[in-house]
């Protein structure tokens, strides 16, 4: 099972997909497209700082708002390995796991985390690891029904490998 | 022990003798839906199923409605795409500019959808259709293509929350209003992963256009779906809005939650006690009511959405709007949210009424409801908007600013030029 590696970006409650992406872009689905304006309206240097592999830590409703999946695309697009949260919208969830986004909930890593750190992720386990301070938290684990549409890397994998 | 309404109607989806909150569950679906913003994301992914085709091509709804008629090269391109995809798939829900309207409006009214049915859509605000006793909610476009191809989801049973309504509103006081309160009491996230379920004689005071105003901005708290019981007025609504063509009465399942279903809060709330709300920038839940609402000077106005872009929105808009002007320096932009409501209001004479007030009547697009085109906001701008979001930069600028208020609240702020209670009309 995969891990991910790299610098923490650390946002507040109910971040929304209008922020994530703004409407304005939608006009595209190129995830590349997408990806340049990714935060855009509550971080503008997001997009110059981040760097392959880096997670996202956010608090609670991370993802509120609209269905789109352009806002789980963009933010793999744009090098995100993994978003940390206290908790997910649902539709922000689904959208995750469906195109293969690893989306973490743990509410004491979204308080203690911060901006700056270098964060290690266990899928497989749910360990957190802050490198910069040393601390472990135990993140959710997912159900074995979603974990099996992850590890094939989405639905659509999911669905063909199941309808063989 | 008993299940919810929505928990009942996703056992029979599932095939299912009952369900649990909690449960992960497939099931049937009687309709897909998708805009065209998120269909074509959907409809490239359905290129990589290894089985082709769609599972009917009946129970697709595709409606191009955001960046429609075309924004830009780039929107038409997107409708472009979805237009060939409905004409290669022979899909029979496709509707083109002339006969289109903002999907939420439209599906209830072109009776794609019935009580007791299970709907997704590519699109947050699918949870609309709650209003009719169906269980409806919003996905992302890779859901969207595995129900196209598979007429199935997978969902996560939610628990519910419980809102028992009593009472009537008093004049100038909407679905709008109550939603807003709502909203304001629980927060963005006060139904997160739950379903919203509303009950008491209250209901029956609701009208169906108030109904599908509360249940669309079941979202805006978070919630999977918003659902209301099936009374004669439901009835009476299906009645009279069957799908083009089809002959004898319609056909649907009435469910109803059982005495003893599980709620995980229950609140009880007088609708004559509900006042006129608005939500300020820059969350759904920052509700106030005209004793706490300062003197703030708008630029715009916009009555329109699928949350009140409806016939008794138009009216009620117009009610206040007539014999009246717009104040100075304020644009007031009204956009009917289908071809029939638009005709409607014309035939009704309401657009005399806003055009010889000082606004602008559009043809139905979501248009300014996400900052894509048809009153964008400047920076700095303010706009009372009767839509359902006010994130930051969700109309514009980001540092604009949106109040969300009702159709009646909206008319009387475009009259004085700022925030202002429907209640002196
Ligand atoms: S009117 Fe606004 S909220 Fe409704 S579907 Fe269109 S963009 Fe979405």
């Amino acid at each position: 099972m995969e891990s991910a590696h790299g610098k923490v970006f650390k946002y507040g409650d109910n971040v929304d997909t209008d922020v994530i992406i703004p409407a304005r872009y939608l006009n595209t689905s190129k995830p590349e497209e997408l990806a340049v304006h990714c935060m855009e309206d509550i971080d503008s240097s997001f997009v110059e700082k981040v760097q392959k592999g880096d997670i996202i830590v956010a608090g609670k409703n991370f993802g509120c708002g609209s269905s789109r999946e352009h806002a789980p695309i963009a933010i793999r697009a744009a090098g995100v390995k993994c978003v940390i949260a206290e908790n997910f919208a649902r539709i922000f969830y689904r959208n995750a796991i469906n195109i293969g986004l690893a989306i973490v909930e743990c509410p004491e890593a979204s308080k203690e985390i911060s901006a700056g750190d270098t964060v290690s992720v266990d899928f497989s386990s749910g360990i957190i690891t802050d490198e910069t301070t040393g601390r472990k938290f135990k993140g959710q684990t997912f159900p074995p029904f979603m974990q099996k549409i992850i590890d094939a890397g989405g639905l659509v994998n999911y669905i063909n490998e199941s309808r063989e | 022990m008993g299940m919810t309404m929505t928990q009942k109607i996703l056992a029979a989806h599932a095939g299912l003798e009952s369900v649990e909150a909690g449960q992960l569950i497939e099931a049937d679906l009687d309709m897909v839906l998708g805009n065209d913003i998120t269909s074509p994301v959907a409809i490239h992914e359905m290129d990589k199923f290894e089985k082709k085709g769609i599972f009917d091509r009946e129970k697709i709804a595709l409606v191009p409605d955001h960046f429609v008629p075309n924004r830009d090269i780039k929107s038409a391109e997107n409708c472009k795409c979805v237009r060939e995809f409905a004409k290669q798939n022979g899909i029979v829900n496709y509707f083109e500019v002339g006969e289109m309207g903002i999907e939420h409006a439209l599906l209830p009214e072109k009776g794609l959808v019935k009580p007791g049915d299970a709907v997704i859509g590519a699109d947050s605000h699918t949870c609309t259709y709650g209003a009719l006793g169906a269980f409806s909610t919003g996905v992302g476009s890779t859901d969207m293509a595995a129900g196209m191809a598979t007429g199935k989801a997978w969902f996560k049973v939610p628990s519910a929350v419980c809102f028992r309504l009593s009472g009537k509103f008093a004049p100038r006081v909407s679905g709008k209003d109550l939603i807003l309160h709502i909203i304001g009491m629980i927060g963005v996230d006060g139904a997160r992963y739950q379903s919203m379920e509303f009950t008491g004689e209250g209901v029956a005071a609701l009208s169906m256009d108030d109904r599908f105003t509360v249940s669309n901005m079941a979202i805006e708290a978070g919630a999977k779906n918003g659902i209301f019981p099936v009374d004669g007025q439901t009835e009476e609504y299906v009645r009279t809005h069957a799908p083009e063509g089809s002959t004898g009465s319609p056909v649907y399942r009435k469910y109803e939650a059982d005495p003893d279903a599980p709620y995980t809060a229950v609140y009880d709330i007088d609708l004559a006690k509900v006042t006129p709300t608005v939500a300020f920038p820059h969350l759904p839940e920052n509700a106030r009511t005209f004793d706490d609402i300062p003197d703030i000077a708008i630029d715009q106005v916009v009555i329109g959405s699928c949350t009140n872009g409806r016939i008794s929105d138009l009216r009620s808009a117009a009610s206040i709007l007539k014999g009246r002007r717009v104040a100075k320096g304020v644009r007031c932009i009204v956009i009917p949210a289908t071809q029939k409501i638009w005709m409607q209001a014309m035939d009704e004479g309401l657009f005399k009424t806003f055009i010889e007030a000082g606004a602008v009547v559009s043809t139905p697009t979501c248009g300014p409801c996400l900052g894509g085109y048809m009153g964008v906001l400047a920076s700095g701008e303010k706009c009372v908007s009767t839509t359902n979001r006010n994130f930051v930069g969700r109309m514009g600028a980001i540092d604009s600013e949106i109040y969300l208020a009702s159709p009646a609240t909206a008319a009387a702020s475009a009259v004085e030029g700022r925030i202002a209670d429907p209640r002196r009309y």
